[in-house]
């Protein structure tokens, strides 16, 4: 669905992307691992059109995506729900999710944005309860489902996520996810940004690990929860098997 | 007490078009955080195609206002296509050298098409002025007022009900958020360049009957209205109604009780005093939701 190769990207002179491969296959979490810094934002802002100074060649459903700018991006079916939220803060609930809905509007599919108007609050019913107060009044979970939802009003094929469980309670990252699995399971595909390697790689089916800027090693995520790799790097089990009996 | 009533119906007057010009600053501050500071010569522009429209061709009264601000919004537009978008590195402070550049062509291309001497038309309606209370109301100020408020109420309804208002909203609150979600925001800040000029085309018009217009009659008003939307709280749309109304009539008393000679030193030092106790505007924009 999704194929990325040899890419590289750009800030200026520095090279945050080393020629990076690889592929997402439909309805399947695809998730990116890694530390601060080893290019995975930067790959997903490359593909959503933020980031143009790419080199290498994305294609999604045989297209490629070179020069394409973020509200183009979108009408291709790919949306993006980016790191830190980014909700309009003074803007109602109702509204945010309305504006996810943008482009729909300008198609003129007034119809199908009511339809998942209504699925998306019936998934995340606590939007429903808030709807009308501004988005910059709910709290860090709230705000990450309305950013989850506002990316869904587009009507992706492919959602992208940029670190999801950023700065919330376990708890709440655990719902995120389970939603996130019940929209695999709906056919939706989704790309996954994470550093909560543990709890990402339970939820997906294929995982790639980053070291700055470079895939380093990439599985089946099932694969990955065990390798001795990526449990010393990126899930703590040297510090002791109790640490993640907590997760 | 008939002298305070006639000073608070100019005042009033007055303050409506400060208040009309202080909207398009703080529209186009909302969504580009820049200061048109060519914003006085559409005002400018406004009046003398009115002038030309009205006065000159005698087109029916309503086609003749909507084509004048219609024919400002075109040049705003042309404005921000050639001077603003095409500007490789838009650091703010080099905007802002090239709105000041713009107003002076702007002032040129005024005195060549309109020559130097002052232009007046008549107003929009021939009825008496009302007398109230022994002070005369004038029939052009009343629409001057009704008009403000329309405006006023338009806005607000653009702003909050239609999806390219709320979408104008949110490319001003996070132009990276307003991108990834799909909003064009080139458009949408050409479009907030077409309203915001729009916007100064209509000061234009509907105070081309009460004054004298003439090539170089905006950059006063343009500071006017700049020292309106400062002291309402730049970037609100209330604050910009309160800000025009308050330094109007504050002017006109002013003028009335004290001495004429302070008609334009009012604005400065009221400005001077609200960026001394409250810098953010009487509605800082912190504490209100940005229209």
């Amino acid at each position: 669905m999704l194929r990325i190769k040899n890419l590289k990207c750009f800030y200026g002179r520095i090279m945050a992307v080393k020629g990076v491969s690889l592929s997402v296959k439909k309805s399947q979490i695809i998730t990116l691992i890694g530390a601060n810094g080893s290019g995975k934002s930067t790959l997903l802002e490359s593909i959503c059109g933020l980031l143009p100074d790419w080199k290498g060649e994305i294609t999604f459903e045989g297209v490629s995506l070179k020069g394409f700018d973020p509200p183009a991006v979108v009408k291709q079916g790919i949306s993006l729900v980016p790191e830190g939220r980014l909700v309009f803060p003074p803007i109602s609930v109702l509204d945010n999710l309305k504006l996810g809905a943008y482009t729909m509007y300008r198609k003129r599919q007034h119809a199908a944005v009511n339809q998942t108007l209504e699925k998306i609050l019936d998934l995340f019913p606590i939007l429903k309860q808030r709807a009308k107060q501004p988005a910059g009044t709910l709290s860090g979970g709230e705000q990450q489902m309305l950013a989850i939802g506002r990316g869904l009003m587009s009507h992706p094929k492919l959602l992208l996520l940029d670190e999801p469980s950023m700065g919330l309670a376990p708890l709440i990252v655990e719902k995120i996810f389970q939603i996130l699995e019940t929209l695999r399971n709906d056919g939706i595909t989704i790309l996954l940004v994470e550093q909560n390697a543990q709890a990402a790689l339970q939820i997906a089916d294929f995982g790639y690990v980053f070291e700055t800027g470079n895939v380093v090693l990439q599985g089946p995520a099932s694969e990955l929860l065990e390798d001795q790799e990526v449990k010393r790097a990126y899930l703590g089990k040297d510090y002791g098997e109790f640490y993640d009996d907590k997760y | 007490m008939q002298e305070m009533l006639q000073y608070l119906f100019s005042g009033i007057t007055n303050g409506a078009i400060y208040a009309v010009i202080a909207i398009g600053f703080s529209m186009l501050y909302n969504s580009t955080d820049l200061i048109n500071f060519a914003h006085g010569e559409f005002v400018m522009l406004g009046a003398l195609c009115m002038v030309t429209f009205f006065g000159t061709l005698h087109l029916p009264i309503v086609l003749a206002i909507l084509l004048a601000i219609a024919s400002v919004a075109v040049a705003g537009l042309v404005f921000e296509r050639l001077a603003i978008r095409s500007v490789k590195n838009p650091e703010p402070i080099v905007l802002i050298i090239i709105t000041v550049g713009a107003s002076i062509f702007l002032r040129g291309i005024g005195m060549i098409l309109w020559g130097k001497d002052a232009h007046t038309i008549a107003s929009f309606s021939s009825h008496p002025p009302l007398d109230i209370a022994g002070a005369k109301l004038l029939s052009q100020s009343i629409w001057i007022i009704v008009i403000l408020l329309l405006t006023a109420v338009g806005l607000q309804l653009f702003y909050k009900k239609t999806l390219t208002g709320k979408a104008m909203e949110a490319n001003a609150i996070s132009k990276r958020a307003a991108w990834i979600v799909g909003i064009p925001s080139k458009l949408m800040i050409m479009l907030a360049f077409g309203l915001s000029t729009a916007m100064g085309g209509l000061a234009g018009v509907i105070i081309a009957p009460i004054t004298m217009s003439s090539y170089d009659m905006g950059t006063m008003l343009g500071l006017k209205g700049f020292c309106a939307a400062m002291l309402g709280g730049l970037g609100s749309l209330w604050g910009a109604l309160i800000g025009g109304f308050l330094l109007g009539i504050l002017e006109a008393m002013g003028v009335g009780f004290v001495s004429s000679g302070l008609k334009d030193a009012t604005a400065f030092l009221l400005l001077l005093f609200i960026l001394y106790v409250k810098p953010g505007g009487i509605i800082s924009s912190a504490s209100v939701k940005r229209f």
